[in-house]
């Protein structure tokens, strides 16, 4: 017991004390995180609203792919990207394995289908209402496309929140493809997984109470962004 | 041509006629030859002959099922027949066509933006140049009644509300044919009133409606000319007045005395 309060003390004076190498580990933690959902918007949005959109032969196959991927085990995930990336791997050349860059990949992998399936419900639900308006507007498809993303742009924020609680607290992918080098790689939960086996519970719990609180922020974040949404656009 | 009936009460808004390229032939007269359109087996439109080519007031009429919603539908080309020919001025109902044409359905659907981008999207769509586009939304605003909730959201709107900002928007891109399929099925007598108002303006100036409706009321109002559908075909046309003086067909008095319901 003596421990386990030495450790919340220990915690508490890192954070408070703003902890140069906890800040280091957190701000590359929220860097890799940040910009893997950025990479995953960027394929995912359009993915899923062309998967809403569009009839073609093997959709049905498609989607059920992407819904089993949002459940991909992220030390499968990691591990594909380690083989890819590894020197001998097709993808060695460019050197990028025990990198953040490695990391950025791995949680992209994790991510994209989180937000693909959840912008094709979402854009299918409006698509199946806006249709016949959109055509009656004589909308081009792109266009159509592209209002539906802004009209259930509240649901695929709260999609993209949802990929980056997957990706800021996933730890089997990044320490794969990362390593967990000291200042290079190390981001939360790898430092967590660590620092816990080394015993140094203070720094470990120190960064658990971080991301418990990122997680708390998130999900109030997406209730917020729901509840803003209900009220002004009714949607 | 008579006047619409609820001219007088309209609103008289700065909105210029439908404004047609000086090169571009109007897209009346419509020729619909043998229009058949059936889903799984199951014929709900058949041999349908129709011409339009005068810029009145048309309302279909006719007992739920038979075929009103679907034929505007097929006019408007967001469905393609299963059988026979449509043409606006020769061409089919494509992109071109519709975009000359507006369609206002019996749910409004609005996009998740503000009334005014409601409108400016519209616009846009239409290819009006920006600096017109928001000149030209809050004239169909004033007209419509809706100035005062220019920001605000327009699904938080009321019911009547949303149904005007429907109308409105399909005002607002100058079309020269306007398809309603029952524009106040679910609106009060008030709402539905202020919606009438502006089809009555819209028709005066000068676009062709096409309205169908179930509102017997609202037929007498507003019809110029009937067009009495059952069963998918379309058993009737005449002057409205010569209509509900006294159908023709035996289904049209059978209905009109409300004895027929599908």
């Amino acid at each position: 017991m003596d421990d386990f309060g030495a450790a919340f003390g220990d915690a508490f004076r890192l954070i408070l004390a703003a902890d140069p190498e906890l800040l280091a580990i957190v701000g590359l933690s929220l860097r890799v995180s940040l910009t893997a959902v950025a990479c995953a918007a960027l394929i995912g949005l359009p993915l899923g609203a062309l998967l809403a959109v569009y009839r073609f032969p093997g959709r049905g196959v498609v989607v059920v792919l992407l819904n089993a991927l949002m459940g991909l085990p992220p030390v499968v995930a990691g591990l594909l990207i380690y083989l890819l990336l590894s020197r001998a791997g097709p993808l060695g050349e460019l050197g990028l394995l025990f990198t953040p860059g490695a990391m950025v990949i791995a949680q992209t992998v994790l991510v994209t289908p989180i937000v693909a399936a959840l912008t094709r419900q979402t854009v299918a639900d409006l698509f199946a209402e806006y249709d016949e308006q959109l055509r009656s507007l004589a909308v081009p498809r792109a266009s159509a496309i592209a209002t539906l993303i802004w009209d259930g742009r509240y649901s695929l924020l709260t999609a993209l929140l949802a990929g980056f609680g997957r990706a800021i607290a996933e730890v089997g992918a990044v320490i794969i493809v990362g390593g967990n080098i000291n200042h290079v790689t190390r981001v939360m939960t790898t430092t967590i997984a660590l620092e816990t086996s080394k015993g140094n519970l203070g720094l470990a719990l120190g960064l658990g109470v971080i991301l418990l609180t990122l997680a708390v922020a998130v999900n109030a974040a997406v209730m917020g962004l729901s509840n803003v949404g209900a009220q002004s656009h009714g949607a | 041509m008579a006047p619409s009936a609820a001219a007088g009460s309209a609103p008289v808004p700065e909105i210029a006629a439908p404004r047609r390229a000086a090169t571009a032939p109007p897209i009346l007269p419509l020729a619909v030859r043998g229009l058949g359109y059936s889903a799984d087996g199951a014929s709900l439109v058949s041999d349908l002959n129709l011409d339009i080519a005068d810029t009145r007031v048309h309302v279909l009429v006719g007992p739920n099922g038979a075929g009103k919603s679907l034929t505007l539908r097929l006019l408007h080309g967001l469905l393609a027949p299963t059988a026979g020919t449509i043409r606006w001025n020769g061409a089919p109902p494509d992109r071109r066509v519709r975009l000359r044409q507006a369609m206002v359905f019996q749910k409004p659907v609005l996009l998740r933006r503000s009334v005014l981008a409601n409108l400016t999207y519209a616009l846009r769509a239409h290819g009006v140049p920006r600096r017109e586009r928001h000149q030209r939304a809050r004239a169909v605003l004033d007209a419509a009644g809706l100035s005062a909730v220019a920001g605000r959201a327009a699904r938080v709107l009321s019911g009547g509300e949303q149904q005007r900002l429907a109308v409105a928007r399909a005002w607002a891109v100058h079309p020269e044919v306007l398809f309603l399929d029952e524009p106040t099925a679910n609106l009060d007598p008030a709402a539905t009133r202020m919606v009438e108002d502006m089809i009555a303006a819209i028709r005066d100036q000068g676009t062709a409606i096409v309205l169908a409706t179930h509102d017997m009321g609202q037929a007498r109002r507003l019809g110029e000319e009937v067009l009495f559908l059952h069963r998918g075909r379309l058993r009737e046309r005449s002057d409205a007045a010569a209509f509900f003086a006294g159908p023709q067909s035996p289904a049209g008095r059978a209905y009109l005395a409300g004895r027929l319901l599908a």
